[in-house]
């Protein structure tokens, strides 16, 4: 064994030979670089492109696209340097269609180019990165990793706070972040300025001991979805005794309302088919559900399930709401029916009939202590019962729960995960909506009863809330549509807030999109066909299920009604008398009869002749000579959707004298027309 | 000979199998069907990455074609497929139930569950499902808002159809048969024009004017993608099936 002495001055004894040496040591430590660069991933996976292409009928093409190297998108308005495109080199090409291998898939179709936006806007990762790894997955120094598939609508969301066709799960889900309270305790500020505003309305609480008993309060708050499968409130997990104080001290703290509750003199209808059948009349199903014997839920979602409603409501409290439902609740999204005092009784009492002997049979409770009525108040207090619920004594507290304004860019680092759970943000806030209280003991987080899509569509809609989205600049952000505060004058205003028409229709851009907008209802129909209908509606959609309600208004009440209607809301863009509505000529009308069985087809939707037509989908036409103005029908016919944007009848573009002859033949469809012609 | 000791083999790992089983769990035997059939849950669709509304329930069968309880079910799937729970044994009525994630990009899934028979071989059936992109989902829901109530059949008190009212029936989205045989631009031809631009029934009014071209491109997308049989797109495919 040589001495390390002797080893030493065999390799550096010599001058040359340690100069030979050190040379190739030299060389070897420069050829590191390059060698780094030339085993690289995306130069590996820009080869097997190439080999892919060679084959290929279009190879010359997608040759002659193709650019080596590091590529990349630079958008320094939105921070945006993604070099994905070095490795995922067939995005552009079209001809790629049949390609699934990654990373080589052509990119599907979206309504923006790609070098506008980059890809990490929509997709997420880490755009600068050079390797797959580091590129798609969460790193030490890089949180953000792919968004998975499932949630991609969310990205759309960053831009565009209106509605798009194009994502229905991100439009459900802040539609669920509207409706199921969340925004009561969570605060989520828009970037356009104000804060998302919640479109449902708990109930008042100020005169609840009014409404119904403190086993029927402790029973709910038990377990909401007890009572009722389609309860909005969720499950607080409280205990026997919790639940108990709480009770207590609501019964206390109530406050009692003259008017809320109504003896009545007169006893309900003695036939009982009465009941089901003013029920039916009255279309309260087109807001509330009842579950039948087979367990579905029969009806609307607009007002509370009535399936256990006897077991809630206190019986002199339901007549007086039957009676007038504004006089307990003013804001109720519930119309004032002018229900006879026979009437209210023979509804009240039919409703009280609906109740289950079951519910509730076991929940006796003692008279409440002053020590729990305290407890409970203190309950109330630290659960904020009062973000949601009016409580007379107590303030609706300010940022309740974790502001939501940039959940979607929270970093993994800030959050608590549960054991077995996979540490990345939708799965963390998916885990939130499943089970919140799983998190940590003491949480004040109630049990929601969300479906697992209804999950998806509120992660999607959370996750889209995020530091991007609040720092675009605002040329890009496409701001939510504002509902407006638009408030019909007078007394036909009142008498519309009396009948809570907003509930149903939209009028100048305020209410809900069930019935139809009501904007230029004044230019479309006749008056006496509105007087009628009023009177007594009937439906023109024979496919419809949710009806306008009869809401046996009095004779001055329709006059009123009717005069505002036809007065203001009127198209400016045409007279509504600027066409006769009658005496066109015979030709004219055989013409445009033709028209519309031939030419057009409108039976494929439409019925003239209720004998031989079929069409259910767009209203009934028998008699829409005495509906609607003929100024109305021809301008329609011009173009639907100017007057009723989208309305599913299609513009035809159909030339004036078409739309003349047509109009022709529709007006003559008249009632009495019919009626002689029945003689 | 060979077959034999194979068929040995197997059964050895079986009975092992057996005792593991018996061992952690109920003493029971393996039980095994003769045929496994789908309940519930083909071809539907969902956008990439979604959840399939409708969970995949299968049903295992015996010779006698009885439901049989207590036979393992598995489920496998294409990349990025993900099932909830991926095995297990059916009910009492037997039947197993999944629900089904689809991958992230757009196109079909098939999907493949199985059960082992007495014969050591494993009954299988294929369902496909089906992954919207954004084009498709677009397509869906103009669908559902233009389309649906006279070329889908199904009839619902939310969305009554008005297909059997109609003298000359519209072709189902689904109706590959009739569909792929029409190209990309004749789709267009009919959805802006309507059904005489092609000599086709006039109930079939033009959309052009109320559509937009990328509205009417999404259609077509959506159709290509639920038709069966499945639309292939003409031309050479040069990728290996």
């Amino acid at each position: 064994m040589p001495s390390p002495s002797k080893n030493r001055s065999r390799w550096f004894g010599d001058p040359g030979r340690t100069f030979g040496i050190v040379s190739i040591i030299l060389l070897i430590s420069l050829a590191i670089a390059p060698a780094k660069n030339h085993f690289s991933e995306w130069r590996r996976y820009q080869n097997s492109y190439l080999a892919m292409i060679r084959g290929r009928g279009d190879a010359v093409t997608l040759q002659r696209h193709f650019q080596g190297g590091i590529q990349q998108i630079w958008r320094p308005e939105l921070g945006a340097v993604d070099r994905c495109t070095s490795c995922h080199v067939g995005l552009k090409e079209a001809s790629l269609t049949d390609v699934s291998a990654q990373p080589f898939r052509r990119h599907p179709v979206v309504p923006h180019n790609i070098e506008q936006f980059g890809c990490v806007m929509c997709h997420r990762g880490q755009g600068i990165a050079t390797t797959v790894e580091e590129a798609h997955s969460s790193t030490l120094a890089w949180e953000q990793p792919l968004l998975p598939a499932r949630y991609i609508e969310s990205s759309c969301g960053q831009c565009h706070h209106a509605p798009l066709a194009g994502t229905p799960q991100l439009n459900e889900g802040r539609k669920l972040l509207a409706s199921s309270g969340c925004v009561h305790c969570h605060t989520i500020k828009l970037p356009e300025g104000g804060t998302l505003q919640a479109s449902d309305d708990p109930p008042s609480l100020v005169h609840i001991a009014d409404k119904t008993t403190r086993e029927w309060i402790f029973t709910w708050l038990k377990d909401p979805q007890a009572y009722a499968a389609s309860a909005r409130m969720p499950n607080f997990k409280l205990s026997d005794d919790d639940a108990r104080d709480i009770s207590a001290f609501l019964i206390f703290n109530s406050v009692s309302l003259p008017g809320d509750t109504l003896a009545l003199s007169q006893k309900a209808a003695a036939d009982p088919s009465a009941g089901p059948s003013l029920y039916g009349e009255s279309f309260c199903a087109t807001c509330h559900a009842v579950q039948n014997a087979a367990g579905n839920l029969v009806g609307g979602n607009i007002g509370p399930e009535l399936t256990r409603i006897g077991n809630k409501a206190k019986p002199e409290w339901l007549a007086a709401w039957v009676n007038n439902p504004r006089g307990y609740d003013p804001g109720t999204a519930m119309p004032h029916y002018r229900f006879t005092e026979q009437q209210v009784a023979t509804l009240a009492t039919f409703l009280q009939a609906k109740s289950d002997s079951d519910f509730m049979s076991n929940v006796h409770l003692d008279p409440a202590t002053s020590e729990q009525i305290a407890h409970g108040k203190l309950l109330v207090t630290e659960y904020g019962c009062a973000s949601c619920h009016e409580i007379s004594g107590i303030k609706k507290p300010e940022n309740f729960a974790p502001e939501l304004t940039r959940i979607g860019s929270k970093p993994i680092s800030q959050l608590i995960f549960v054991a077995g759970m996979r540490h990345s943000l939708p799965d963390y806030i998916t885990g939130k909506l499943r089970q919140p209280r799983a998190f940590a003991a003491g949480l004040k987080m109630p049990q929601y009863s969300f479906t697992p899509a209804q999950i998806d569509a509120l992660t999607t809609a959370l996750l889209s809330l995020n530091e991007r989205s609040q720092n675009l600049p605002s040329s890009l952000t496409i701001p939510a549509p504002r509902e407006s505060a638009y408030q019909p004058a007078g007394k036909a205003g009142q008498l519309m807030n009396d009948l809570a028409c907003f509930s149903c229709h939209r009028i100048n851009g305020r209410g809900s999109d069930l019935a139809p907008d009501l904007t230029w209802e004044g230019s479309s129909v006749q008056r006496k066909w509105l007087e009628d209908f009023l009177r007594n509606p009937n439906t023109l959609r024979p496919a419809l299920i949710r009806r306008m309600p009869k809401f046996n208004l009095k004779p001055e009440e329709i006059t009123t009604l009717t005069d505002y209607i036809m007065t203001v809301y009127q198209t400016p863009t045409f007279d509504h008398d600027s066409m006769p509505n009658s005496g066109y000529a015979g030709s004219d009308i055989e013409h445009g009869r033709q028209l519309f069985y031939s030419k057009y087809g409108c039976q494929s939707c439409h019925i003239i002749d209720p004998k031989a037509d079929k069409g259910y989908i767009g209203p009934t036409l028998t008699e829409v000579g005495s509906r609607l103005n003929a100024a109305w029908i021809y301008n329609w016919l011009k173009n639907p959707q100017y007057l009723r944007p989208g309305t599913i009848e299609p513009n035809r573009s159909m030339p004036d004298e078409d739309a003349h002859a047509l109009t022709a033949f529709l007006v003559s469809q008249k009632v009495s027309a019919k009626q002689e012609a029945k003689k | 000979m060979k077959g034999a000791w194979i068929v040995g083999l197997f059964s050895i790992s079986v009975s092992f199998y057996g005792c593991a089983r018996s061992a952690s769990s109920a003493p029971t035997s393996p039980v095994y069907g003769s045929a496994i059939v789908e309940v519930n849950g083909g071809k539907q669709t969902a956008s990439v990455g979604g959840r399939l509304e409708q969970p995949v329930v299968m049903q295992v069968n015996d010779e006698q074609g009885n439901a049989v309880t207590g036979a393992v079910v598995s489920f496998h799937g294409a990349k990025g497929v993900t099932f909830e729970p991926a095995s297990g044994a059916t009910d009492s009525s037997g039947q197993f139930t999944t629900t089904v994630s689809l991958g992230g990009t757009a196109g079909r899934y098939q999907i493949v569950a199985s059960t082992p028979t007495k014969a050591q071989k494993a009954a299988e059936i294929k369902i496909v499902e089906i992954a919207l992109g954004y084009q498709e989902v677009l397509g869906r829901e103009l669908n559902e808002q233009y389309c649906a109530r006279c070329h889908n059949p199904e009839s619902t008190p939310e969305r009554v159809s008005n297909y059997d009212n109609l003298e000359v029936k519209p072709h189902p989205f689904t109706e590959g048969d009739t569909l792929n045989k029409m190209s990309d631009p004749d789709l267009l031809a009919i959805i802006s024009h309507g059904g005489p631009a092609l000599n086709k029934s006039p109930l079939m009014p033009p959309y052009g004017y109320t559509l937009s071209r990328t509205d009417m491109q999404a259609l077509i997308a959506y159709v290509r993608m639920v038709s069966d049989p499945p639309y292939s797109v003409p031309g050479t495919l040069y990728t290996k099936k």
